[in-house]
């Protein structure tokens, strides 16, 4: 588990950045050596797993599912879990299996998207935040007002403005997430900027655009993979909420959220409706939770033992 | 320490007027005419007309915000459309089954937390200790929709022990209010039960390592004394932060868990005045939640001082 010996040498010998979070304490000759740790935790390999078959089953739904998600057959009603109809039928008809892979597609395009879209302007705001002090305190304090409202409320607020659709949920999450991500590069920014090779760059006359882009992201860029993973798991959380509030994803189009919603209803004579997507989404978040717990305790040896 | 308060409050008003801009924007957000949006689909022209009157739409956008934010800061919010009847008292009458669900999941919460981050830290490594952290990670991954439906379809469908939805004022009927407010108390609670239990584990982890720690012991202290006594009041204090922080989670969560439940409190309100287009009711809850977080924030931190005499932000 631990370095070998004359690695750790080495990585003592290194001028070390304060930050807590670093790819560069491993050697150049081990630099994946974290991937190695990720791959020995067996949760985070289970997980890995698990989601590689998650998202080749939705990617290749429209191959796998045996039927047309949205495909409605009024005398298979309600019909319990079977071989024909796996995951059983909901009140239409429609086959709860398929549905199930197909709101898959959904919530793993939100998570990516939303993934992706808050890292890069969270990155942006909490570099210059961090970087030009001058412009610190005024977007801190916006940031400080985003995050007074409770997630779910900004995020229902903003949906109730914009109208049902997937592009505005991942906007609507995109805004609710942004202040989360911007604070974290904010504060490795503000360690990064005063190191030696910071100043380095500065005197040999690099501009600001580039110093930022190559030392002072380059070294923020663990912890902000770690907060990824996690935001990926917040956010496919979220728009099943706001699917299931129906603030979401519109109604019909199968998500986890509206199948569980549209089952709530038939509990007492049906409870796959409910139950399968709910369960997929269940262990979805959880596969990417204790990934990104396996990520953050191989790139950040001080976690370990928490 | 006076002045420490007034500090605080001087520096919440730059984010009280950013969350007002924020709320008040979302109106204009709305793709296309909000007054028509508003107004509803079968909407003469005349209708539109008399619904941007009464916004006040037809103002300039900076007047508009000024009108907006004296009324908001009196605690106007205007009208609700769909209900007729002001927004501030459509959520006074729904007040109560918000208060109390939140209130309940708190406290079931901070009663399972306590004390099983507590044996946690103190029997590390232990069965307890693997159970928590599986409790607490599980409960970060649960949706908790579905978590309050896993429990109507086991204890109302299933077993039929408790009903699966409705509100009973307190005032009423108590036994019949409690037995409701179970399942909701449970679903919304289980989640930051586990994140504060994780929280107070490992505090007590850290606090368990100090020299006062180690001092009590070498005198002889009994185990539990040194634990209850020095340990887990010292935990206490970054616990707290984590309780408000839940805090702004459970507002969040109970909008959800008033909808699976069928409870008639503002998250609710919310949820429908969305499919209504009723704008100022969602303005009206938005901005009440934010400014009972706010204030929870200001209240933890001058907690603080009270509860940790090293605490001393007078000085700096």
């Amino acid at each position: 588990m631990a370095l070998t010996k004359s690695d750790q040498v080495l990585a003592d010998a290194r001028p070390k950045p304060a930050s807590r979070f670093r790819l560069s304490s491993i050697t150049p000759a081990s630099r994946y050596y974290w991937i190695r740790l990720v791959l020995e935790n067996p949760f985070a390999l289970v997980s890995l797993i698990f989601l590689t078959l998650v998202l080749i089953m939705t990617i290749f739904a429209g191959i796998i599912a045996p039927y047309d998600p949205d495909f409605v057959n009024p005398a298979d009603r309600l019909t319990s879990p079977s071989s024909e109809y796996w995951f059983g039928t909901d009140t239409l008809g429609r086959d709860v299996f398929s549905r199930t892979l197909h709101g898959g597609r959904i919530s793993l395009l939100v998570g990516a998207t939303v993934m992706v879209g808050t890292a890069f302007f969270g990155s942006v705001i909490g570099l210059l935040a961090g970087y030009y002090s001058k412009i610190d305190n005024v977007m801190m304090r916006i940031m400080d007002g985003f995050e007074a409202f409770p997630g779910v409320l900004l995020a229902i607020a903003i949906m109730a403005s914009l109208g049902a659709a997937t592009r505005n949920v991942i906007v609507a999450l995109i805004v609710v997430f942004i202040p989360n991500v911007s604070r974290l590069v904010r504060s490795t920014t503000l360690v990064n900027k005063r190191q030696v090779y910071v100043e380095s760059a500065r005197a040999i006359g690099m501009r600001d655009a580039s110093i930022m882009r190559r030392y002072v992201f380059m070294n923020s860029l663990s912890p902000l993979i770690v907060q990824c993973t996690f935001i990926v798991a917040l956010s496919i959380l979220a728009e099943a909420s706001l699917s299931f509030l129906g603030a979401g994803v519109p109604a019909g189009i199968p998500t986890w959220g509206n199948m569980v919603s549209e089952g709530q209803s038939y509990l007492q004579r049906a409870w796959w409706i409910s139950v399968f997507p709910g369960t997929s989404l269940f262990l979805t978040v959880l596969a990417i939770n204790l990934l990104g717990d396996g990520l953050r305790d191989a790139l950040d040896p001080r976690s370990r033992d928490r | 320490m006076l002045t420490y308060i007034l500090r605080r409050i001087l520096l919440m008003i730059p984010v009280l007027v950013i969350v007002a801009i924020i709320i008040f924007g979302l109106i204009h957000i709305t793709p296309g005419d909000p007054a028509a949006v508003m107004a509803g689909e079968d909407a003469t022209a005349s209708d539109v007309e008399e619904m941007r009157e009464r916004l006040g739409l037809n103002e300039p956008i900076h007047i508009q915000f000024l009108e907006w934010f004296a009324d908001a800061a009196r605690l106007d919010f205007g009208d609700s459309i769909f209900l007729r009847q002001p927004v501030t008292e459509a959520m006074l009458e729904r007040v109560q089954p918000t208060f109390l669900l939140t209130l309940y999941a708190l406290t079931l919460a901070v009663l399972i937390s306590v004390p099983a981050g507590v044996i946690a830290a103190v029997k590390r490594n232990s069965i307890v200790d693997r159970l928590l952290m599986v409790m607490s990670i599980s409960g970060a991954a649960v949706p908790s929709f579905f978590f309050g439906i896993v429990l109507i379809l086991l204890f109302a469908v299933v077993l039929g022990w408790l009903p699966s939805g409705g509100y009973t004022d307190i005032n009423d009927d108590p036994v019949k209010h409690f037995k409701g407010m179970i399942l909701p108390t449970f679903a919304l609670g289980f989640s930051t039960a586990g994140l504060l239990s994780r929280m107070v584990r490992s505090t007590m982890l850290d606090v368990l390592k100090e020299d006062y720690v180690r001092t009590a012991y070498a005198k002889g202290l009994p185990n539990r004394h040194v634990v209850l006594g020095h340990a887990l009041r010292n935990a206490m204090i970054p616990a707290m932060t984590v309780l408000g922080i839940s805090l702004a989670g459970l507002l969040g969560g109970s909008v959800v868990i008033e909808t699976v439940f069928s409870l008639p409190g503002m998250g609710r309100l919310v949820v429908q005045s969305i499919s209504r287009r009723d704008f100022p009711v969602i303005q009206g809850v938005v901005l009440i939640t934010a400014l009972i977080q706010l204030v929870v924030m200001l209240l933890i931190d001058v907690l603080y001082v009270y509860v940790d005499p090293r605490v001393r932000y007078g000085s700096d």
